[in-house]
């Protein structure tokens, strides 16, 4: 089903051994590297002018945003299990694979929520200091990122049961969504590393 | 999808355009596709043909030039003698600002995509760019973004009848029309300074940013995906090359400017500190993103003008492009170096000896590859049989032109230099040389040049030596006195000057030359009407042209390619034309099948005109308009309706039996 001038038949002549939607997500993720990577480096920048107005070791929680990152680590295991069982056809194991990396995506997005809310109610806003500001913004982008991807996929779970999907076509859908899941939690470990991490360092 | 095969009876006596026996199949929705033989207007709103879209992009394109050059003559005007009063210094800011904006993204961009939409399926021997629907909702979200952008006029008009004042965030304010200048800095751009016209201008280049990234990404994988048999990379036309190269320009520069807005939306919207200098805010920060963004944006302005250029020159030489690959390759070149020389924009601003000195010789680097291609055009017209047709004199035009913006460009590459030139006229000089005489000669000679394939009617007559005469003298006496006004001291964005600097001669003759070059857009628009009522029919290949979108007819059938050509060597048609036996195009047998197209749909449109509610909606909040929240939870809503119903309708698409009449 994909939505290609030529995707029928012998119409349309790939020069490349690609599938064109495969090709459009890998181009997607590579600006969005440029978008987390301008979020990042915005938050790094004021960071390093500002060492001293704001000491985020007091309000991390290592404990929980280690957690959240390993629940993302394993989501992205189960997403890549889901893509080996849609591809060879295995329709039952394909959704118990998805429906676990939904579930990892949302516990995810609810250590998100409840960190966000208790640095609220700790004074730290949006507003509050430039800190705040490129925080809020870059984490924030991811966590939409997430919802989209938990979104994505419990659409493609609702759609496995119309017995619509097929080990050809649909397994590139899937491949493709994974690409995304992938990238999404590599990003994570990014800014895991460079914005939580390092200040305890 | 299978069951739309039994849509289309195909009868193989009918004549290739039997476009009315195509019915409207159910799409996997349950709803009636839009029928495109009932009437032209939904046909083309529904459209996902690139043909099409690609000359909707440039009608736009040219209503926006339009727009542009008239508030470029008012800007003229005002100046035309010292302590004018014609506008206001405000109305001054505004004009000045959507005067940039408009040129650079409602007409040169779609101008480029115009070109892009029409000539790349064609020139690659493919039938329609990878993903139809998705080109569809570039173009409309172009539009949306368009019209947010230039709302403010519509308010500022409310305002001056006494109808509209702005309340809430912005109250106080009567900037209702964008006026903080093309590059928008902080903080002037922020919430202190500025009022809700800032609000559009975000807003609107946001929704531009889709277009343009949805649109790159889409051509990226045409070009890379789409081609016909033995196309090679290294066969492919040069402006199909240079689309690519900018396509790519695109999708890693966009970013920058996206979340840089994005920024500047959250610090006007709520509070932020990313550039709010009272909260520990740097405002160079955004000069730095902005100018990421800003220098790839002039090669992704001119690289389609270069590739337009290296087919022109060639046909009308009558000879293979010198150095073709060296041309390709200098234009990548130009592609990597133009990340890295952003700060030559912020010379001023006190970056630190070290940083001023790498950006000044990045700077005077990238010169050498735009150099190179000069080479290669003077290379190409060495010694080959010159026909002085209209395309040819414009693009020949445009050497001259652009090498000229390129000496002011080297001069302020050094950095001592360029802090006597920064924000004079002497930088409008530069700038409006690349563009003016150098993007828009180039672009004017694509007109020229494709028009007829693109319309299937010939130029009549010589209006277009008196175009050239007067937009190459008209553009000349308008830019080349403010080189002088540069370096006499006379800033740039000033609404109004004393007596007695010696400018008043100069600005003068600006003013005067900005009228000449206006006669000569408008009666470029005369020849193109002209040409479009009552030209002769073209035939297929008027020009003895070079490149594969001169294989078909004039202007070409729905389905571009009625088999799929194989191409033997670079210049396929050239090749086939007067090449060696093996050398020529021959096509695939289809085996009966037909063409595979896609159907029109209505998903695109209705996704990109939730844009506008969206757009205006988060706009208007800020000037204290109730209800306007909810108009933009309303737009969010339609988007993701559109899209919805895009996935599930499905691509569709149904088959087409032409005749076997093309060779
Ligand atoms: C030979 C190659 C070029 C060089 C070395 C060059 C260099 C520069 C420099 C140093 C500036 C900053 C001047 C200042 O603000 O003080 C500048 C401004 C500018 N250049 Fe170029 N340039 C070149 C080609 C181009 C081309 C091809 C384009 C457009 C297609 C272009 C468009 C602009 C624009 C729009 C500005 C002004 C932006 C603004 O301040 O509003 N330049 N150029
Ligand atoms: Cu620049």
């Amino acid at each position: 089903m994909s939505d290609t001038a030529t995707a029928h038949h012998d119409d349309g002549h790939l020069s490349l051994n690609n599938d064109n939607k495969k090709l459009l997500m890998w181009l997607f993720l590579g600006s969005d590297c440029m978008f987390f990577g301008t979020l990042i480096s915005t938050h790094l920048i004021y960071r390093k002018i500002y060492p001293e107005s704001f000491d985020p070791t007091s309000l991390f929680s290592l404990e929980l945003t280690s957690f959240s990152t390993f629940i993302l680590l394993m989501s992205s295991f189960l997403m890549a299990l889901a893509v080996s069982a849609m591809h060879k056809g295995e329709l039952k194991s394909f959704r118990r694979n998805v429906l676990g990396v939904i579930f990892f995506g949302l516990i995810f997005l609810g250590c998100q929520v409840y960190e966000f809310a208790h640095f609220v109610h700790e004074g730290l806003t949006l507003s509050t200091n430039t800190f705040g500001s490129t925080f809020y913004m870059m984490t924030g982008t991811h966590g939409v990122h997430v919802a989209i991807g938990v979104f994505w996929l419990i659409c493609m779970y609702f759609y496995s049961h119309t017995g619509k999907m097929d080990a050809h076509e649909s397994a590139v859908d899937v491949e493709i969504a994974g690409l995304y899941w992938h990238f999404v939690d590599i990003v994570w470990i990014v800014i895991f590393t460079a914005v939580y991490l390092i200040e305890f360092i | 999808m299978s069951q739309t095969e039994t849509a289309t009876p195909a009868p193989k006596t009918s004549h290739a355009h039997q476009l009315h026996v195509l019915k409207p199949e159910r799409s996997r929705l349950g709803l009636m596709r839009p029928d495109h033989s009932k009437s032209v207007f939904i046909d083309w709103l529904t459209t996902v043909d690139h043909k099409k879209i690609g000359i909707m992009y440039g009608a736009i394109a040219l209503f926006f030039l339009f727009i542009g050059g008239i508030e470029a003559l008012i800007i003229r005007t005002q100046l035309i003698v010292p302590e004018n009063n014609l506008i206001s210094a405000e109305r001054y800011n505004q004009l000045f600002t959507m005067h940039g904006t408009t040129m650079i993204f409602l007409a040169v961009m779609p101008l480029n995509s115009a070109f892009f939409n029409f000539l790349i399926p064609l020139q690659i021997g493919a039938r329609d760019v990878a993903f139809p629907r998705i080109n569809a909702l570039s173009l409309w979200s172009f539009v949306a973004g368009a019209l947010v952008i230039n709302f403010g006029w519509l308010l500022e008009a409310l305002q001056m009848m006494g109808l509209f004042a702005a309340s809430g965030p912005t109250a106080g304010m009567t900037d209702l029309a964008p006026s903080g200048g093309w590059f928008g800095y902080a903080p002037l751009s922020s919430k202190e300074y500025s009022g809700v016209g800032t609000d559009f201008w975000i807003m609107g280049l946001q929704i531009l940013g889709v277009a343009s990234l949805t649109a790159s990404m889409n051509f990226i994988v045409t070009i890379l995906n789409m081609r016909a048999p033995g196309m090679k990379m290294m066969r492919m036309p040069v402006f199909t090359w240079m689309s690519l190269v900018v396509a790519f320009l695109i999708i890693f520069a966009f970013p920058a400017i996206t979340i840089a807005l994005g920024q500047l939306m959250f610090d006007r919207t709520f509070g932020t500190n990313f550039f709010n200098v009272a909260g520990g805010g740097q405002p160079i920060l955004w000069q730095h993103l902005f100018w990421i963004f800003g220098h790839p944006e002039v090669y992704i302005l001119v690289l389609p003008a270069m590739g337009i250029i290296s087919e022109v020159l060639p046909t009308f030489s009558k000879k293979p492009l010198f150095g073709y690959s060296i041309v390709i390759f200098s234009g990548a070149v130009i592609g990597f170096l133009g990340f890295a020389v952003w700060s030559h924009h912020m010379f001023t601003t006190g970056l630190g000896k070290v940083a001023t000195a790498a950006f000044s010789l990045l700077t005077m680097a990238i010169a050498v590859p735009t150099g190179v291609k000069i080479f290669n055009w003077v290379g190409t017209i060495w010694g080959g049989r010159i026909r002085f047709t209209a395309p040819m004199i414009f693009s020949l035009g445009f050497v001259w032109m652009f090498m000229m913006g390129g000496f002011s460009g080297i001069m302020h590459a050094a950095a001592p230099a360029d802090a006597q030139q920064q924000d004079s006229y002497f930088v409008i000089a530069h700038f409006h040389y690349v563009i003016m005489g150098g993007i828009f000669l180039a672009l004017v000679s694509g007109i020229y040049y494709w028009v007829p394939k693109v319309f299937g009617k010939m130029w009549t007559g010589s209006l277009s030596t008196w175009v050239a005469v007067l937009i190459v003298v008209g553009l000349n006496v308008t830019f080349f006195p403010m080189h002088f006004l540069g370096l006499l001291g006379m800033p740039r964005r000033t609404h109004t000057y004393l007596e007695g600097f010696g400018w008043s001669t100069y600005n003068l003759v600006c003013t005067i030359g900005s009228y000449i070059l206006a006669i000569g857009i408008l009666l470029l628009l005369v020849d193109l009407i002209r040409c479009l009522r009552s030209g002769e029919p073209a035939g297929d290949d008027p020009w003895d042209a070079r490149t594969l979108e001169w294989a078909t007819t004039s202007p070409p059938q729905v389905y571009n390619f009625a088999k799929t050509p194989i191409i033997p060597a670079r210049d396929a048609l050239w090749s086939h034309k007067h090449g060696p036996e093996g050398k020529k195009i021959t096509y695939e047998d289809d085996h009966g099948h037909g063409i595979h197209m896609p159907s029109n749909s209505w998903m695109p449109l209705i996704a990109s005109i939730g844009f506008v509610p969206l757009g205006l909606g988060m706009t208007l909040k800020q000037a204290g308009v109730p209800y306007m929240g909810s108009l933009a939870i309303f737009g969010l809503f339609v988007i993701t309706l559109g899209l919805a119903l895009w996935a599930i309708e499905g691509p569709g698409g149904f088959h087409l039996h032409p005749e076997e009449d093309e060779a």
